[in-house]
């Protein structure tokens, strides 16, 4: 390369002196597991945030191309190991979707059940985390003391209190124990008295709005465009959400149940429930609103799990059993997304005849949303980017795999 | 005095005998503020416990976990001394005690009771406020020496946000003393004797008003939640303390709580009463020097507990924010003391100004001290006003 004459202060500029690089993780307290962001500062100021992945990646996707889709369900588990039976449901789905299969109407309540209580659980630990990321720790522990009751439910379920493998393509491993809606309902009730209570620890606190509102906004568009989803799709105001909008099998599923796909579409979301209102600072597609849109769905989950409640107690006849582990694939591919808590999860399944699929791909919804962090943490403050990290709420296990 | 003694009755050499009483007292403040240090830790254990819903220590030491500390201490000496290899060693190793030294020799100056005092100084509010500025020297040393960037920024963080707080911290320390007239502590806490109504903090609305200012600015110099910056976790690590482990840090941590319990302690004195309770409950039972020496005696003492129950509730309201609130970012801390505390503090300032010329007895009428006045005991005296050489 021809060396060319240059104006001396240029060359000063383009000598970075002033810029320190620092590595942030991947043992860091916020990164949310084994995340390792490059960050480019200059004194608080940090210029750029490149996310380095792969820490955690355990060959899922080839490991489901020797086993059967039976057999894979547990792998599922330790994707968004915070949503296990969300994970679940999106493999159980779309090997249904290959296979052509029907469940029962009362599978069909029962998954929409533990679906949402592990929303619920999913947004809880994001609501705490986030308040840890922000130097709060007490909104933590009582989301945890929350969350342990939904795990308590589950574990009556089928035994497991993270990694559950209760939903497989078919059906479901078990029905309910005795007494587990009662239960469930008191356990809901207890979880709707504590929602306030973490709306003013956070939503509405005079810190949290400083530290959130206007913070790392994220357009619609630039949402889209990257392939956001979840609440980090519909807190920049874009009404989607699989439940309502997805694929027939996904939106079948919820078609007797009333809720409204929370975002803020012209200035109001969906007043179905008293919350504190908007604070003027914050802007759709902030940190403030990508929190804000999962303290609600916590308590549309609420609303959503009481009406399967009612579901299944009118729906009769047995749940349905499982495929075996050496049931047939049929020739062709399958691909089907589902509304996960942090986004939409995708799977592929390519049968070749054989009881072991030819080729298996899951689609992650963390990875598209830690994408956009380069983008919208340009220029922030150090201080902002667990905020963002935190509002994005990723989890390493799915975004790895 | 008691050195005094010692030389007249027992004819010890006055360096000999200034020294030992020195040591003594030394050690016994040693004493306290290391109690304060473990009574704290474990506090603040039950006290993140109890607003988190959960119990905090319960093991250690019988039911409420109240050796907790003891434990941990005894975990944190048998922990290895490490230092980093890139690290200045040195200065690595100096840093905790420049941070412990600064927290600890306001303790020197910081009377307990009236007259209980170390060492009395007629410039006592001057001497506490510049030695408890000098603990940041620890932080910035440690950081820097650390030879990691986490602690880089937390010592920078430090430094920034320390260096801002002492202005208006400054202020409002100045504005009780303005009222007083005195930068005596001794002289200032006893001129609140009386009924509740003659605390300076009821002095005057500007006065009230600056004793918020105060608390705000104590948490943010003393490097307390929501003000937490260099030590915040979830951004930087563990900040300055990122490379400390063991006895260092355990010595960095002393002189977190020995500065938080010295901060809140001067804020009682300036402005809460010292040692008078709100209910001049020393003179009611005629406690005082005047009736006789033991009688005195004993007033001072439920003095000295008055005011270290004062300085505990301020530590207690410390702990009570640091779990209730998020972190404020770098800027919104500059912010704070830039835009709001130092304007917010000099307005304070002028208004006390007018209003000690207008109405210099104070809005409330002063209640008079009943029964005989509690005299100081003589020794307690400056020795100038004693008419000595000083």
């Amino acid at each position: 390369m021809p060396v060319e004459r240059v104006d001396p202060e240029l060359v000063e500029f383009d000598v970075r002196t002033d810029e320190m690089l620092i590595n942030m993780g991947p043992q860091h307290p916020s990164t949310h597991g084994v995340l390792r962001l490059v960050l480019r500062t200059d004194g608080e100021v940090v210029s750029s945030a490149a996310p380095h992945i792969g820490y955690l990646h355990r060959c899922a996707e080839k490991i489901g191309e020797n086993v059967s889709p039976r057999q894979w369900i547990p792998y599922t588990d330790r994707m968004d190991y915070l949503a296990g039976m969300n994970m679940n449901l999106g493999w159980a789905m779309t090997v249904e979707k290959l296979m052509d299969l029907e469940v029962s109407e009362k599978t069909r309540h029962l998954r929409v059940i533990v679906c949402e209580l592990n929303r619920i659980a999913s947004h809880l630990v994001a609501a705490g985390t986030y308040g840890l990321d922000l130097g709060s720790f007490t909104p933590f522990l009582y989301c945890f003391r929350e969350r342990e009751k939904i795990l308590n439910l589950f574990e009556a379920v089928c035994g497991a209190r993270l990694t559950y493998s209760y939903i497989a393509p078919g059906g479901l491993i078990a029905d309910l124990p005795p007494g587990w809606l009662e239960a469930c309902e008191r356990c809901l009730g207890e979880l709707q008295a504590v929602v306030p209570e973490l709306h003013a620890m956070l939503t509405s606190n005079e810190i949290f709005i400083r530290r959130t509102a206007g913070v790392g906004v994220l357009s619609p568009e630039m949402a889209i465009d990257y392939g956001c989803s979840g609440p980090v799709l519909r807190g920049s105001g874009v009404k989607w959400d699989l439940r309502r909008d997805g694929q027939p099998p996904v939106a079948r599923m919820y078609e007797d149940y009333r809720f409204e796909v929370i975002a803020q579409v012209d200035g109001s979301y969906p007043r179905d429930q008293e919350y504190p209102p908007v604070p003027p600072e914050a802007v759709v597609g902030d940190c403030w609103h990508r929190f804000y849109v999962r303290m609600l769905e916590v308590v549309q989950s609420i609303g959503l799990v009481r009406q399967a409640i009612e579901h299944y107690r009118r729906s009769a006849g047995p749940v349905s059993e499982p495929i075996k582990i050496t049931q047939k694939l049929p020739r062709g591919e399958a691909y089907l997304e589902t509304e996960a808590p942090k986004g939409q999860m995708g799977f592929l399944v390519v049968g070749d005849g054989t009881a072991i699929p030819w080729r298996v791909r899951a689609r992650s919804s963390c990875f598209c949303n830690l994408s956009v962090l380069t983008e919208i943490s340009r220029g922030c403050l150090l201080a902002d980017i667990p905020a963002i990290l935190g509002s994005l709420d990723i989890v390493l296990g799915e975004i790895d795999r | 005095m008691i050195a005094e003694y010692l030389t007249t009755r027992f004819g010890l050499p006055e360096w000999l005998a200034c020294g030992g009483v020195a040591l003594v007292q030394c050690l016994i403040l040693l004493g306290i503020m290391m109690f304060a240090a473990a009574l704290f830790t474990w506090m603040e254990r039950k006290v993140a416990g109890r607003i988190q819903d959960r119990l905090g220590p319960t093991r250690v030491g019988g039911r409420f976990g109240w050796l907790q500390s003891v434990a941990d201490g005894v975990k944190l000496l048998a922990k290895e001394d490490l230092i980093p290899g890139e690290a200045d060693g040195l200065l690595f190793r100096l840093a905790p005690y420049v941070s412990f030294c600064a927290a600890f020799c306001v303790y020197l100056a910081l009377p307990f009771s009236n007259g209980w005092v170390a060492q009395h100084l007629n410039v006592g509010v001057f001497f506490i406020v510049a030695i408890a500025g000098l603990e940041v020297f620890g932080v910035i040393l440690g950081g820097y020496s650390s030879a990691s960037k986490w602690s880089l920024y937390g010592a920078m963080r430090e430094a920034a946000q320390v260096v801002s707080y002492e202005v208006p911290l400054g202020l409002c320390v100045v504005i009780p003393v303005m009222v007083a007239g005195t930068l005596d502590l001794v002289a200032i806490g006893n001129m609140q004797r009386g009924w509740g109504v003659n605390w300076l903090v009821f002095h005057n609305p500007f006065l009230f008003i600056t004793f918020f200012i105060y608390a705000l600015c104590t948490l943010a110099s003393t490097n307390r939640a929501p003000f937490d910056l260099a030590e915040a976790e979830s951004e930087l690590v563990a900040g300055f303390l990122t490379e400390y482990s063991g006895f260092r840090w355990s010595v960095f941590f002393m002189a977190e709580y020995g500065s938080m319990y010295a901060m809140s302690g001067l804020g009682a004195i300036l402005f809460l009463g010292g040692w008078h309770g709100p209910i001049p409950l020393a003179e009611m039972l005629g406690l005082s020097y005047a009736n006789h020496a033991v009688l005195g005696w004993l007033g001072d003492l439920l003095g000295a507990g008055n005011f270290l129950c004062k300085a505990f509730l301020g530590v207690a309201a410390m702990m009570w924010l640091r779990w209730t609130l998020p972190r404020l970012r770098i800027d919104q801390v500059m912010t704070t003391c830039l835009k709001y505390c130092v304007p917010l503090a000099a307005a304070m300032f002028v208004g006390t100004m007018l209003w000690t010329y207008a109405l210099p007895g104070g809005l409330l009428p002063r209640s008079t001290p009943l029964g005989a006045v509690a005299e100081a005991p003589p020794w307690t005296a400056p020795r100038a006003a004693r008419g000595e050489r000083p």
